[in-house]
């Protein structure tokens, strides 16, 4: 266990304490304290700075259950570094915004807190597992504590509705993902990444591996939100600001993305893992850029805007996949696409994180998130608004943002799609630059709407339920240092090209970088006149021609009416499930015992029966059977008068005298088959049950005849002619394929020698199995005392007696 | 000439039995079809006798016994059955 560990631990660990914390400092916002933890975490993992610039890895075991093979690996490499730095970074500008977003008297701290280091612990948890099961329990940490944030304010329907979408869906793809991890265990035999990476070409082989792909890609969309899963990250902006800055744009959608990349090793070469990636992150980009644009809640044009960036950066994932064609890294055209991943992955955080507490700040102070109310904020906000202005300009990708750098490169990605002609790419290839810029046109789109529908325009006082007025300071810091951050990034890349970004990016192509040792990172803001330029200015131009006519070709979306989008796909599935579960069982659970049964020896029929006609185990020797004498002939036509007689008696005293006359043959048949002992008790017990039965028989009414469905007594009579047919067939194989010897030489020889005893039937009961006549003693016992409470004990109502 | 007997007394009363239970499924009154339980009782102590001399065992003799007390008891019980309503009477004088 090292400070590795611990760093995964510690926000757990700190969780316990928090409530003793805020039960203890009352006057103390809570967060100051949790604040700590992540900003100790980052001080130390900008420690490890070193190591994985240098292309180091960290590494270190605790063995959790070895016997199957799972430890607590904690691995660290720049892909792992990275995510550990913004989940550590923006989880501090995130918490010290939440101290001043959240009200110390009016919310229940505490249990925010709790949650947010929950999702903190099981967030870096994810990143660091070189263990998949280990990755796997992070995983589900993460939905866990993601639907508890969700839901934080629980009294409103908005969110627990959102809570639950989100959980079920990013549940669903948990568990997909872990029916991935089980396959490639099955292939390698391994639970550890590093391990499943090197026998990557084995996996490619092995039929298990299309199985494996569509799963873990399923677990890893699911959690990014990509088409069609995103729908849960729309409703889980009922969270509060600060929930939806940091799971919701920094972090856990982007634990797909993680995933894909971490796993690019392993299924990368294969042709699936590109067009899915590739395709579906492309689509997600184009469709979210475009129904971005038709939101009117800020946060809501900012979850779809969410989800297109994911989309492009798993798009730029899938392109680069295409970089384990090449032999040679200098001329890898592909691997532009993995870096510009990496690289917006980095810039999308920063930016969004910025726009999410610009768009709290706006809620905070207004009262309202509604875009057609707001407007003209720029001389009342400056700060906010040049903050806003900062991160919606980053994202549309202009000049001198960082969003610039990542979407020229982007684009440069996609179009050195154009050049390749691996997996029958030189038909299609033009549609992924197109999809790309058009859906980039739309990116432009609603950054501005943004931007200028809240701050630009006219106030409207009369619609605000607040007075605005500027966010207090502490509030305003952590968006500004990612603005900051913006800015400085657009202007330098270099401060992070070298030591964060280029190791993440070879540690997706161990394989390709081991062998070639230089990984070319170029990033300036500078690069020439370039095809990409050009696109950008494409972008500007018809992004403000879109804006300007924004009104005329709204209408457009009109064609997207509620009806036919997924929310209501995914609504009606739960009704109609719902419905179709309820109609199934209210059409097998009637309500009638006579119902249960039928069900009960239909399937004795139907299992017996199907088991003796396919193993053909019918068979009958009549040779081997004893002789049959007159007595017995006479005995079984009387108790197949009784038997018949019971059946059809109109009266219930006739139908319980001839179920007496039957037992009472039975026991005859006793004494022809020279057994005393059972006759002596069939007839005693007989008559009590006689006795029995007449005792009810006084309590009920006549035997009466009732209202069935017409068709019911054919169904009865051809279940019970099957069940008696099906016995009596079982019994005549059963007696002719008689296996082995009897043991009953056993007890003749000896009931009298070892025990004593000449009545073998006697002795067998207490001395050779004593131990079932205990029981059966035992279940007398209970009976009788079962018959006195049901006697004596009669309580009318709950608690009375 | 024994056996012969004895099997020809066996059959004579499985069909006096047979004839008590057709009566005992006729009817028409419960009172006939008691009567005629009562008398399939009787004849299975005969029969039993009869099945014991020709095995030549003493092993059902307690059978023959407890039949005749059951029949009687049986009766009686259904007698008082339908003469009261019920077989066992509370003590409500108490």
């Amino acid at each position: 266990m090292t400070f590795l560990h611990f760093s995964i631990l510690f926000p757990f660990l700190f969780a316990v304490f928090v409530p003793f914390l805020y039960k203890k400092f009352r006057s103390i916002h809570t967060g100051w304290f949790v604040l700590l933890v992540p900003v100790l975490l980052l001080i130390f993992f900008l420690t490890q700075l070193p190591v994985t610039a240098n292309e180091q890895t960290a590494i270190s075991t605790i063995d959790w259950i070895p016997s199957l093979g799972i430890q607590f690996t904690v691995y660290l490499d720049g892909l792992s570094f990275l995510f550990s730095l913004l989940i550590t970074g923006i989880g501090s500008l995130v918490t010290l915004y939440s101290i001043f977003y959240l009200d110390q008297k009016k919310e229940k701290l505490n249990s925010f807190y709790v949650f947010f280091l929950l999702f903190m612990g099981s967030m870096l948890g994810v990143v660091l597992s070189d263990n998949m099961v280990v990755l796997y329990t992070f995983w589900e940490l993460t939905s866990i504590s993601s639907f508890l944030l969700i839901g934080y304010w629980h009294h409103r329907k908005e969110s627990t509705y959102g809570a639950q979408k989100s959980m079920i869906i990013t549940v669903f793809g948990g568990l997909c993902m872990l029916g991935g991890m089980i396959l490639l265990y099955l292939i390698t035999n391994t639970f550890s990444i590093r391990e499943t990476i090197l026998q990557a070409d084995h996996i490619l082989q092995h039929p298990f591996m299309l199985p494996a792909l569509i799963l873990f890609l399923l677990g890893a969309f699911t959690k990014s939100a990509q088409f069609p899963f995103y729908i849960w990250l729309p409703d889980a902006m009922e969270a509060p600001t600060p929930v939806s800055a940091y799971l919701h744009s920094a972090t856990m959608v982007k634990a797909g993305i993680y995933l894909v990349a971490r796993f690019t090793p392993v299924f990368g070469p294969a042709p699936e893992w590109f067009w899915i990636v590739t395709l579906a992150g492309l689509f997600t980009m184009f469709w979210a850029s475009f129904h971005a644009i038709r939101q009117t809640d800020l946060k809501g044009i900012l979850a779809f805007s969410t989800v297109s960036q994911l989309g492009l950066v798993m798009s730029l994932i899938g392109a680069g996949s295409l970089a384990f064609q090449f032999d040679s890294i200098e001329k890898n055209v592909s691997i532009v696409a993995i870096t510009a991943a990496i690289f917006h992955l980095f810039n999308h955080a920063t930016f969004k994180g910025s726009l999410f507490m610009a768009a709290g700040i706006v809620d905070h102070e207004t009262g309202t998130r509604d875009i057609r109310r707001l407007g003209g904020l720029m001389s009342i906000m400056p700060i906010t608004f040049t903050v806003s202005l900062f991160g919606a300009f980053s994202m549309a990708g202009l000049p001198p943002f960082n969003g610039f750098l990542s979407k020229e490169m982007f684009f440069s990605g996609m179009l050195s799609l154009l050049e390749l002609n691996t997996f029958h790419l030189e038909t299609w290839a033009i549609l992924f630059p197109v999809l790309a810029w058009v859906g980039s046109i739309f990116t432009f789109l609603y950054s501005v709407l943004i931007v200028f529908k809240t701050f630009g325009g006219k106030l409207q006082l009369e619609k605000l339920p607040k007075r605005p007025h500027e966010a207090p300071f502490g509030m305003l810091v952590p968006p500004v240092i990612l603005a900051v951050m913006v800015l400085l990034i657009g202007l330098f890349p270099g401060l992070v090209a070298k030591s964060i970004i280029e190791p993440a990016a070879a540690s997706i192509y161990p394989a390709l970088y081991d062998f070639h040792g230089e990984f070319p990172v170029h990033i300036s803001i500078w690069h020439g006149f370039t095809i990409e330029l050009l696109l950008t200015a494409g972008v500007i131009v018809l992004g403000i021609a879109g804006y300007i006519f924004l009104p005329k070709w709204k209408a457009v979306y009109q064609l997207f009416p509620y009806k036919l989008s997924l929310n209501a796909a995914y609504n009606n599935l739960f009704k109609m499930t719902g419905r179709a579960s309820r109609n199934i069982t209210r059409s097998y659970m009637t309500g009638y015992l006579r119902d249960y049964l039928a069900y009960l020896f239909v399937f004795f029929i139907l299992l017996a029966g199907g088991v003796m006609a396919y193993k053909g185990a019918f068979s009958f020797h009549p040779a081997e059977s004893a002789p049959i004498g007159i007595y017995e002939v006479i005995l079984a036509a009387v108790m197949i008068a009784g038997s018949v007689t019971i059946v059809f008696s109109r009266s219930r005293l006739t139908a319980i005298i001839a179920l007496g006359a039957v037992g009472y043959t039975v026991s005859l048949f006793f004494i022809f088959f020279r057994a005393p002992d059972l006759a002596l008790t069939q007839l005693i017990i007989e008559t009590v049950s006689v006795a029995l039965f007449l005792l009810c028989f006084y309590h009920l009414p006549k035997l009466q005849k009732q209202e069935r469905p017409p068709g019911l007594k054919i169904r009865n009579l051809l279940i019970a002619f099957g069940v008696g047919a099906i016995v009596t067939i079982i019994a005549l194989s059963a007696n002719s394929q008689r296996a082995g010897e009897t043991i009953s030489e056993y007890f003749l020889k000896n009931s009298y020698k070892l025990a004593g005893g000449k009545n073998v039937v006697n002795v067998i009961l207490v001395d050779f199995r004593g131990f079932d006549t205990m029981f059966e003693i035992t279940v007398l016992g209970i009976a009788a005392l079962g018959i006195f409470s049901m006697v004596k004990l009669r309580k009318s109502k709950e608690g009375e007696r | 000439m024994f056996e012969w007997v004895m099997g020809l007394s066996l059959v004579i009363v499985a069909i006096s039995t047979l004839m008590y239970f057709y009566r005992l499924v006729k009817g028409p009154t419960v009172p006939d079809r008691i009567i005629s339980l009562d008398a399939i009782g009787i004849n299975l102590i005969g029969i039993t006798a009869i099945f014991s001399i020709v095995m030549n065992t003493d092993a059902f003799l307690e059978v023959i016994l407890l039949l005749g007390v059951l029949a009687f008891i049986g009766t009686v019980a259904f007698s008082k059955f339908l003469e009261k309503g019920e077989i066992i009477e509370n003590d409500r004088d108490k």
